[in-house]
């Protein structure tokens, strides 16, 4: 059972992240506090993602060295147990650039609320509204 | 050229996006008919594409870049897409048109950014549906709700607030999706709906597949706001800007129940929604649950967009339940029911904003005596609240047609009962506000002085749309029958 956990502890503090981040969007009143969780929520997958790129046994960045030398054509040969997965990176890139796009409106519309209502706390703007 | 019509699809909006804010900075009343003649490019070239595909019946595959699948992305148009393009970018169409009068009254500041931010969410709507790549899908889907929620965020008061929810169970949703993509591509190595279709079947007995689907199906429930997750969606689209409602409520729901078609019929064979997992089951459940709740719901409203609301809030039961009943004539139904529910909404969210544009309110009380001041916006309203209840000329009629007797075949009597409940419930609701319309109070309404506020006709750009929606309202109606065997009869997966 702790070898269970101890040897996939990166998924272990995915799912812990994620449900700190949606315990936060849920639970917690103020409005930034709700944009803090979803920012940790979605941090949270990357980390699944990038787990799930790694590969155990010494695999490194996929950097062919060399590729283009003079060695010779059949030492290029790329064995994919060698090399980590890049594409789960690459998506968390674009997942990256959805979150700080995500991040953006958000503070807009949070920006906009505060200007209304004066407050960032959830109960008072209900309150405001009614 | 013909060759590139389906990216073109895409990129038309997206370009003219980026250029609308450098056009509105030199002259702020070229943005209108920009975006006029980007969204009629757009819909001339989808309307080509369906024409192609029914001609052809093959499905058009577009090699983004010419990489091949399954490394690169693909955009693939069948026959449920080619239909959805048109649905799509024929609303985006209308709603431009409908919206100038609008919001140069709604919103306070340029009107440049929100034409801007429009044409993104068209982009987005239409890429989900193009688009051949699970992680291009989620990208897509996020754009669109990015864009939806600062569409919403400019309405009225409160808007910003009920946005902020939205976002905070939009983000919820499609996470989960891309928890969803994750899981599959853990298994598979695979983004590609095609290539997935071909890896899955061998590991349905897997857990992980288990987990990729739950993730899918809640994530796309947020997004479609099925019963228990529908709470963002009656805040949300009442107090967005009359154009923005009329942009995302008949688009946004439904291009997730399309996601979902697609998830459990093509990504999934399905069989394991029907045979593995108890899936369909319990679908037809939830389809009924939100039936009823969405119906009794909308009789319990006072305000006419928030009613409308809980009407969408049925519908999506519709589409749920029928999915689940998993015959081919329920989903004919379904599919059939996209289209129609698409354009009721549209025609119901229009008028709303004809009301709320002449009397600055949208409550049901605001209807008095209306159908004397504005009688053409009245006929169209009247034309589209048939189609909702279900009356025969009318499309909505064909479409629940089809819903109960797929359901008949496979003996979901319940699910028949809550379709005649709901249809029951929407005649009340309806016909509720013609009496207001009809001014059959007028004796409570006089004593206030209200009376002396003159309302005329709507605009002519406002109301030209809107009769347009009521007659294709007719027209699906009476033409189901050919649109029916030429393209939805092809996009009914095989069972």
């Amino acid at each position: 059972m702790l070898d269970f956990i101890i040897g996939k502890y990166n998924y272990w503090i995915y799912i812990i992240l994620m449900m700190i981040g949606f315990y936060a969007m849920i639970g917690k009143k103020n409005l930034v506090k709700k944009i803090i969780g979803m920012n940790i929520f979605q941090t949270a997958i990357i980390l699944f993602y990038i787990s799930t790129a790694y590969k155990k046994g010494g695999a490194t960045l996929p950097i062919i060295v060399h590729a283009h030398g003079h060695s010779g054509h059949t030492s290029h040969a790329i064995e994919a147990s060698s090399y980590i997965n890049p594409l789960p990176h690459v998506l968390m890139l674009t997942a990256i650039v959805v979150m700080v796009a995500t991040l953006g409106v958000a503070l807009a519309i949070v920006l906009k609320i505060y200007r209304r209502y004066n407050t960032l706390e959830e109960d008072e703007i209900l309150k405001a509204i009614k | 050229m013909t060759d590139q019509f389906p990216v073109l699809i895409i990129i038309i909006p997206l370009i003219f996006a980026v250029i609308t804010p450098l056009l509105g900075w030199w002259r702020e009343n070229l943005c209108y008919p920009w975006v006029i003649l980007s969204l009629a490019l757009c819909m001339l070239c989808s309307i080509f594409v369906l024409g192609r595909v029914i001609d052809t019946g093959v499905v058009i595959h577009y090699y983004l870049g010419s990489w091949a699948p399954p490394w690169g992305i693909e955009l693939v148009i069948d026959h449920l897409n080619a239909l959805m393009l048109v649905i799509i970018s024929t609303t985006a169409l209308i709603v431009a048109v409908y919206s100038k009068r609008s919001i140069t009254q709604e919103i306070d500041g340029s009107i440049v950014y929100f034409y801007t931010v429009f044409l993104l969410q068209v982009t987005g709507f239409l890429g989900i549906v193009i688009t051949g790549d699970m992680f291009n899908l989620y990208v897509f889907l996020e754009i669109t709700s990015l864009t939806g929620y600062a569409l919403i965020a400019a309405g009225e008061d409160g808007a910003p607030f009920a946005s902020f929810r939205y976002m905070i169970m939009g983000t919820i949703g499609a996470c989960f999706y891309l928890l969803g993509v994750g899981y599959l591509y853990i298994v598979t190595g695979s983004l590609n709906i095609a290539d997935l279709a071909r890896l899955l079947p061998d590991l349905y007995g897997s857990r992980v597949i288990l987990v990729a689907f739950a993730f899918f199906f809640v994530g796309i429930a947020i997004k479609m706001a099925l019963f228990p997750l529908h709470t963002w969606l009656p805040d949300a689209y009442t107090k967005a800007p009359s154009a923005a409602s009329a942009l995302i409520a008949p688009l946004m729901t439904k291009v997730a129940v399309y996601v979902m078609l697609r998830i459990m019929f093509t990504v999934f064979n399905p069989s394991l929604s029907i045979e593995i997992l108890p899936v369909t089951d319990i679908m037809v459940w939830l389809g009924i649950a939100a039936i009823v709740a969405g119906a009794v719901m909308a009789l319990a409203q006072t305000d006419f967009k928030r009613m409308c609301c809980y009407i969408v809030v049925a519908e999506i039961g519709y589409m749920v339940g029928g999915t689940g009943i998993a015959n081919s004539v329920a989903i004919k139904g379904v599919i059939l029911h996209i289209l129609n529910d698409a354009i009721m909404t549209l025609g119901m969210f229009v008028v709303a904003g004809i009301v709320y544009y002449q009397t600055k309110g949208h409550n049901l009380t605001d209807f008095r005596d209306l159908f004397k001041k504005m009688p053409y916006t009245m006929a169209a309203f009247v034309v589209t609240a048939l189609s909702i209840i279900g009356v025969p000329p009318t499309c909505g009629f064909f479409s629940k047609w089809y819903l109960i007797q797929g359901a008949i075949i496979s003996n979901c009597w319940a699910f028949v009962a809550a379709l005649l409940l709901s249809s029951l419930i929407n005649i009340i609701l309806f016909f509720r506000i013609f009496e207001i319309g009809y001014g059959f109070h007028e004796t409570h309404g006089h004593g206030h002085g209200h009376e002396t506020v003159l309302i005329s006709e709507a605009p002519m750009s406002m109301l030209i749309p809107t009769i347009i929606t009521a007659i294709g309202i007719m027209l699906i109606g009476i033409y189901n029958q050919p649109i029916l065997n030429n393209i939805i009869q092809f996009a009914v997966p095989k069972l």
